[in-house]
């Protein structure tokens, strides 16, 4: 293993002292280092609150910012945060609007958000992200992975936070753009856990693992490392096929392909590439599309192909301005 | 406790901090292995977060001996719901919170006691909507539950203790062959059949321990 750090179990600190320090005008640390907040908490609003293990940077604490999270609470690496982590930043950040608590939908990040749901007094509701594709048998899994789609979701809902919408209208809003929200990943190489000091998983060099998770859980099935035209293809195949389930067949959609942290920004754009020729060839029009290492999962080699059926309304949110470390625009 | 000394005035705070100290040494000690298992099905954090739970627990040594057994159980319950994280805090934190509760003022003995893990194996099914079969901790659990319920209020410490292991090293085993339902390897799918399930072993150790801290015989 070789990564830039001092001490395993520092890690995460360390690295949330530079986020906060280098992003000080955006999001400030909050007590005890249980959460990142803005730097200018606004309690007349609804507040969002996401976390989830650390490793996806810069979800969620780069999308802490106007426009998007009011909240991020950061767990060890892979490991959901605490429920004190959630009960600290609602308190932190909630206010008579109440709060909403945006979730990827593993078994530990519910449950200890869950925990936090009961213990904070004030008025709450969750959105459970789970736009994962890769996870095809639903009786025997605790369902789809939440997955990159997380950040379209914590964008739209966030603008209408902003714009004012009442808490059962945004838990509302999120739920609706889920179910419009289906995403695909691959990986060509494993990643390295810092406190577990090798790779999570091993990948022969002509292998590549269809379907990954983004903690480097295994997906689909392995398979022999082809053309970047013929991986699109049935990443695209697969989201097409699950989304005309919901009646979906065409139309406009956002487009996000995300990398996992080892993979260079050249190779992501050809991959868009070939994502946005196949999907305009299906009869999608592309109203948006946006690159980049969003959803990381540490330095894995690989990416992730999300779509989200989009509306007039949904896509004037997704325009709406946005400040946060990760994501800037208006 | 001896069962003699259990029958009479109930588990003390000292055998307790026993057992609470061997649990941690067992699970520090097989940190790297829990973090193995979990890496062949999960994502490799199982040994880190339990070691940093438990170390947790070792801090807080002090507030615990000056506790009773269900307040001490509480304070176990509630490090280890703030401090490991993932699935496994949320779950055995909320099965000595169980077992805390489950207690109801009472002198503690294997009666009482296996009330109390009775309660804590519907804890840990209902936080984490599970039952027996999916591939998780709630395989040993389960018949170690039954096999100290079985045990009755005057069982020989020798035998409960080979009864205890034997029914947790059976239960961690028959994860083995099991197709894992419910957590992160469930997205395995039927890869995750042939491995072990790292809460099934960690549940194995820690009923190891507590099982050694309490009967074997003073040195």
């Amino acid at each position: 293993m070789k990564k830039f750090m001092n001490d395993a179990e520092q890690f995460l600190s360390e690295s949330l002292a530079g986020f906060v320090a280098v992003h000080a005008d955006v999001v400030a640390l909050g007590e005890g280092g249980l959460y990142v907040s803005r730097a200018a908490p606004n309690k007349a609003k609804v507040a969002l609150i996401s976390g989830g293990g650390s490793g996806h940077e810069p979800l969620h604490a780069g999308f802490v910012g106007t426009g998007m999270l009011d909240a991020a609470c950061p767990g060890q690496v892979f490991t959901s945060p605490t429920p004190d982590q959630m009960l600290a930043a609602a308190n932190a950040v909630g206010g008579a609007p109440g709060v909403l608590f945006i979730v990827k939908n593993y078994s530990g990040d519910c449950m200890n958000f869950e925990m936090a749901a009961e213990l904070y007094e004030g008025k709450i509701a969750t959105v459970l992200v789970n736009d994962d594709v890769a996870v095809e048998d639903s009786t025997w899994t605790t369902g789809r992975r939440g997955v990159a789609g997380t950040m379209i979701v914590e964008k739209i809902v966030g603008a209408a936070a902003e714009a004012g919408k009442s808490l059962d209208e945004l838990k509302a809003l999120g739920d609706r753009v889920v179910a419009a929200t289906r995403s695909m990943g691959v990986a060509l190489t494993s990643c390295t856990v810092p406190a577990a000091g090798k790779p999570t998983f091993t990948l022969g060099e002509d292998e590549m693992e269809m379907g990954v998770g983004i903690h480097g859980e295994p997906g689909r099935r392995r398979v022999k490392l082809t053309s970047a035209k013929t991986i699109a293809g049935e990443m695209v195949e697969a989201i097409v096929a699950d989304i005309a389930k919901s009646g979906v067949t065409g139309g406009p959609i956002i487009l996000l392909v995300n990398g996992f942290g080892g993979t260079p920004a050249g190779e992501l754009y050809l991959m868009a590439e070939m994502a946005r020729t196949d999907l305009a060839a299906r009869g999608f029009t592309l109203a948006r599309m946006i690159v980049g290492n969003y959803i990381t999962s540490l330095d894995m080699a690989g990416c992730s192909i999300t779509i989200t059926a989009v509306d007039d309304a949904l896509l004037a949110l997704w325009d709406a301005p946005v400040k946060t470390a990760g994501l800037v625009w208006g | 406790m001896s069962s003699t000394d259990a029958a009479q005035t109930g588990l003390t705070i000292e055998a307790l901090t026993k057992a609470i100290d061997a649990v941690v040494a067992t699970i520090v000690d097989h940190a790297s292995e829990l973090t193995d298992l979990d890496m062949a099905i999960g994502d490799g954090d199982h040994g880190l977060n339990m070691k940093r739970g438990f170390e947790a627990v070792r801090g807080a040594a002090a507030k615990i001996a000056a506790q009773t057994p269900a307040d001490a159980l509480k304070t176990i319950g509630t490090t280890l719901i703030m401090t490991v994280g993932g699935a496994s805090g949320p779950l055995y934190g909320s099965l000595f919170l169980a077992m805390s509760k489950a207690v109801a003022d009472r002198p503690i003995d294997l009666v009482v006691a296996a009330e109390m893990l009775e309660a804590g194996i519907q804890a840990v099914q209902s936080r984490g909507k599970s039952h027996a079969g999916e591939k998780t901790m709630l395989e040993t659990l389960i018949p170690v539950g039954a096999a100290l319920t079985a045990a009755g209020p005057a069982a020989d410490p020798a035998a409960l203790t080979a009864a205890l292991k034997a029914a947790a090293a059976a239960g961690a085993a028959s994860t083995v062959p099991l197709r894992a339902s419910k957590g992160r390897a469930s997205f395995l799918g039927e890869r995750s059949i042939g491995h072990m399930d790292p809460g099934a072993r960690s549940s194995e150790l820690m009923v190891g321990a507590v099982c050694d801290a309490f009967f074997a015989p003073a040195p």
